[in-house]
């Protein structure tokens, strides 16, 4: 990241409708250490898909600068529960509605006036399966997001090319090719040039839905190592069915579980050493040692 | 192959206890030759389904024929500039089809032109915007517009259309663009309702139906994912429809504009009543009555009182058909190009 993005970070919020005096911010910032530090807080979260309850009453801290892992078995809400942080929920089919709030730095993204799409240039995201646009050369899938606000010169758009495409460890692979279309590229180098897609907006965090479900065990391994070395950089909620690459990835760990009535719980939220090793709720003991899910 | 339940072996369904794989006197059955009647349904579809397919082949190439032979006298006569000539005289027995090239290839151009625009916004108004109550309706009603037989087309054009091109549309249309250079060109003389434009807009009307429905298929089968990666980035719901939908969709769009195309090219009845039916020579103005070759056609054809005129409506006939498939050839190319998803690939084949 270059020294402009992390200054702009620290400067606060770029939303006007999430602006915050001066004094108000600095009387935040000193009541961080109190709420432990979070880049997002999740609070009483519900959603909904018309009249199905599909997640039910979540709180959890999203932590800056470190991992965090979203687990549960399938139909368990996770998908749901990690869309309503960039307010993509609402672009599902279906009927959405979402309660509760989302806090992000301290500003909830569903306060009255705050406008979704710049949410979402906030909050990034990486799909389950790889979504390159395949009309667009791999160089204009990176920066496709910032060509929507503003027109960049050609030597920005350059630089952050390469600076994303190197943070999503695909440069070397590419940089001969920038030309060439992005779906010319394998299943595991389409999703680090979606990864590179979504850093390319400077997010606060990055969310990604289960994004390695798609990948063969080596582009697993790829993605996994990236998001080890992004999180020194860039807060992280990765949705994953497979309870060895959150043990593998993530600091922190969600384990959420929907029961008969198919309605998403959140069952244990904590540090993933201590979860995997000693979990509180018998029934965080069952899915990681297997017994169901 | 899988075989039907009546050839199982009398000693499958008879077994009760697992199968013992010690004992050899019990082969699995794989049949002893005795499948001659499945290979003979095999050979009697394989047959059948590839002579429905020579058969169009066997249609097309006897068509072709027919036009050759039956137009010989005029391909003899005239060559080449039969079809770059404009004199069209039957007394003087000289036959140039130029104008009726040229006026099915403007009135085809036209059509696109003013249906493409029309026809895609209603198809992602209906795939996109609209609610479901509206969307069945709305896409229901386009789609009669295509089954509606091209003579009440013809009839709403002549005694419809033709009085308002004639008294509000082209006089308009002259005004505004007759001064400008070049565009300006295209809106001289005087405003007549019948002429290559209003064939154009009534060709337009008949092809909307067509690449609508077409690419409103085309719009809702993009993959939701393309649509939420764009607005994942922070884009609007027009700009994920701009840089995300529109782009995947383009080559199946494009191909639903030749199909239209192709409607358009080879249209008729309905034109034949607005075009004004005249063989004069080319104008470079859309104020000019014309034929298209269609149009001449079914004008010409009662009145080929001559065996060298009736061989020349022919030729205009093997023409209209040569033209079409030259058409359809480039605009499948193109279609071919755009859907490798290589810009640089589209502009060759355009420039």
């Amino acid at each position: 990241m270059t020294i402009e993005a992390t200054d702009a970070r620290r400067m606060g919020p770029l939303i006007p409708a999430l602006a915050v005096p001066a004094a108000a911010w600095k009387e935040r910032a000193a009541s961080d250490a109190a709420i432990g530090g979070h880049a997002m807080r999740v609070e009483s979260l519900s959603a909904w898909y018309g009249n199905h309850l599909a997640v039910h009453d979540i709180t959890l801290d999203i932590k800056p600068r470190a991992v965090t892992a979203i687990i549960g078995p399938s139909g368990c809400g996770k998908s749901t529960l990690v869309r309503c942080l960039n307010r993509m929920h609402e672009v599902t089919p279906g009927a959405p509605r979402v309660s509760g709030r989302v806090l992000l730095d301290r500003h909830d993204i569903y306060a009255p006036g705050v406008d979704p799409v710049q949410v979402r240039r906030h909050v990034g995201m990486v799909f389950q399966k790889p979504n390159p646009f395949p009309s667009m050369s791999i160089y204009d899938n990176v920066v496709a997001g910032l060509k929507l606000t503003k027109a960049p010169s050609k030597a920005v758009l350059d630089e952050t090319v390469e600076r994303c495409l190197r943070q999503a460890a695909l440069w070397d692979e590419v940089k001969d090719k920038l030309k060439q279309s992005g779906v010319s590229l394998s299943g595991g180098q389409q999703q680090r040039l979606c990864i590179a897609r979504a850093l390319a907006m400077a997010p606060r965090v990055l969310l990604m839905d289960e994004p390695c479900s798609a990948l063969d065990p080596i582009a697993t391994y790829k993605i996994e190592a990236l998001i080890t070395e992004l999180k020194r950089e860039y807060t992280i909620a990765i949705v994953t069915h497979n309870m060895q690459q959150a043990s593998r990835v993530s600091d922190f760990t969600a384990f959420l579980l929907a029961a008969d009535d198919r309605i998403g719980r959140l069952v244990e939220y904590g540090e993933t050493a201590e979860l995997f090793t000693a979990p509180k709720d018998e029934r965080t003991e069952a899915y990681i040692t297997g017994r169901f899910g | 192959m899988a075989s039907p339940p009546s050839r199982t072996s009398s000693a499958q369904t008879a077994r009760s206890a697992p199968y013992n794989h010690d004992n050899p006197s019990d082969p699995p059955d794989f049949g002893t030759g005795g499948t001659v009647s499945l290979r003979w349904g095999d050979f009697l579809f394989q047959t059948s389904s590839v002579a429905a397919a020579a058969s169009i082949l066997v249609v097309l190439a006897a068509l072709f024929v027919l036009l050759v032979v039956d137009s010989r006298e005029s391909l003899v006569r005239y060559g080449i500039a039969f079809a770059t000539s404009s004199v069209w005289d039957n007394v003087k027995e000289q036959f140039g089809a130029l104008p009726y090239i040229y006026g099915t290839l403007v009135t085809s151009a036209v059509a696109l032109v003013l249906a493409g625009p029309i026809a895609v916004g209603a198809a992602l108004y209906v795939a996109e915007y609209a609610p479901a109550w509206i969307r069945t309706p709305v896409s229901f009603t386009i789609e009669l517009l295509a089954a509606i037989p091209s003579i009440i087309y013809g009839l709403w054009g002549f005694f419809v259309l033709t009085p308002v091109m004639r008294t509000t549309v082209e006089p308009a249309l002259q005004r505004i663009f007759g001064p400008i250079p070049v565009v300006g060109i295209l809106f001289q003389g005087a405003p007549i309702g019948k002429d290559l434009l209003t064939g154009g807009v009534i060709l337009a009307i008949m092809i909307v139906p067509t690449i609508m429905a077409i690419s409103r298929e085309v719009i809702l089968a993009v993959p939701p994912a393309q649509r939420e990666g764009m607005l994942a980035l922070g884009a609007t719901r027009w700009e994920s429809l701009r840089h995300a939908v529109l782009p995947y969709a383009r080559a199946g769009i494009a191909g639903a504009a030749i199909l239209g195309l192709a409607r358009a090219l080879g249209e008729t009845m309905a034109v034949t009543m607005v075009i004004g039916n005249s063989s004069r020579a080319i104008t470079g103005s859309l104020f000019t009555p014309g034929y298209t070759m269609a149009s001449a056609i079914a004008n010409q054809f009662t009145e080929a009182d001559t065996a060298i005129y009736f061989s020349a409506i022919v030729e205009v006939a093997l023409v209209l058909l040569l033209v079409s498939i030259a058409v359809n050839i480039v605009a499948r190319l193109l279609v071919w190009q755009i859907g490798r998803g290589d810009p640089a690939a589209l502009g060759g084949v355009l420039v």
